[in-house]
């Protein structure tokens, strides 16, 4: 089922995220009802045993949209790149 | 304002010769070092992973920031990611300006900015090969808090 609202997007996921998920990346269609950063975090957590682990606590996960960093109410909109990682520990 | 991601290890003063060849502008130097301490449970090895693209994007946002603030004539960050050992080289940082007191404090500005926005995530690893991640600090989040 498409509409002017589905979207194909990459999403990337970095660090213990990447290995709970078992992937890098992927490219994927997203449901119409799927608005903000939170709703694709919810949304995957029903994809799969992997993913409802890796994102079971969300406050843990941060996110960006297009390579800029965003807060989990953010509207993914056109956004053509999600993605999820824990807080950045570089420096 | 220049930035880098690389695996290989950096030479400070050759990239403070080359930041500051043929100008006589730049009165004041700093240069920060970040190195992998080994005296915290016996880390064997460090790995450094990124964001390709949105590491070098977020660089580019927080030299500007810096540059905004302060008169800089130059700035640079070098970021190893890999494997990393104990003594070895994380990050670089140099501010170079007409004064030290802008340089000193782009410089603090640039490395909190980057250790609470730059997207990359550090895994250490223990002689007998029990990896973990390394969880972000409150105190980074406070230090990055103390510019805005």
């Amino acid at each position: 089922m498409s509409d002017l609202r589905t979207r194909r997007v990459k999403l990337l996921y970095f660090a213990w995220v990447r290995e709970k998920v078992g992937s890098g990346s992927e490219e994927i269609e997203l449901p119409p009802q799927v608005e903000t950063v939170s709703d694709v975090i919810s949304w995957l957590r029903t994809r799969g045993p992997q993913f409802d682990e890796a994102f079971a606590r969300p406050h843990v996960i941060r996110a960006a949209l297009d390579k800029v960093h965003v807060k989990p109410a953010a509207r993914i909109a056109g956004s053509r790149e999600i993605a999820f990682f824990p807080p950045v520990t570089g420096g | 304002m220049a930035a880098r991601v690389q695996r290989e290890d950096f030479d400070v003063a050759a990239e403070i010769a080359a930041l500051t060849a043929g100008r006589v502008d730049v009165g004041a130097i700093v240069t920060f070092t970040g190195r992998v301490r080994g005296d915290e449970g016996g880390i064997a090895t460090m790995t450094l992973e990124h964001y390709p693209g949105m590491t070098e994007a977020e660089f580019a946002r927080i030299e500007a920031e810096a540059q905004s603030r302060w008169p800089l004539q130059a700035s640079l960050i070098v970021h190893r990611v890999g494997e990393l050992k104990p003594g070895d080289n994380i990050v670089l940082v140099i501010t170079a300006s007409a004064h030290r007191q802008a340089a000193f404090e782009a410089a603090g500005f640039l490395m909190d900015y980057l250790k609470t926005r730059a997207p990359f995530w550090k895994k250490e690893t223990d002689a007998s090969g029990n990896a973990v991640w390394v969880e972000a600090r409150e105190g980074d989040e406070n230090a990055a808090r103390r510019w805005s």
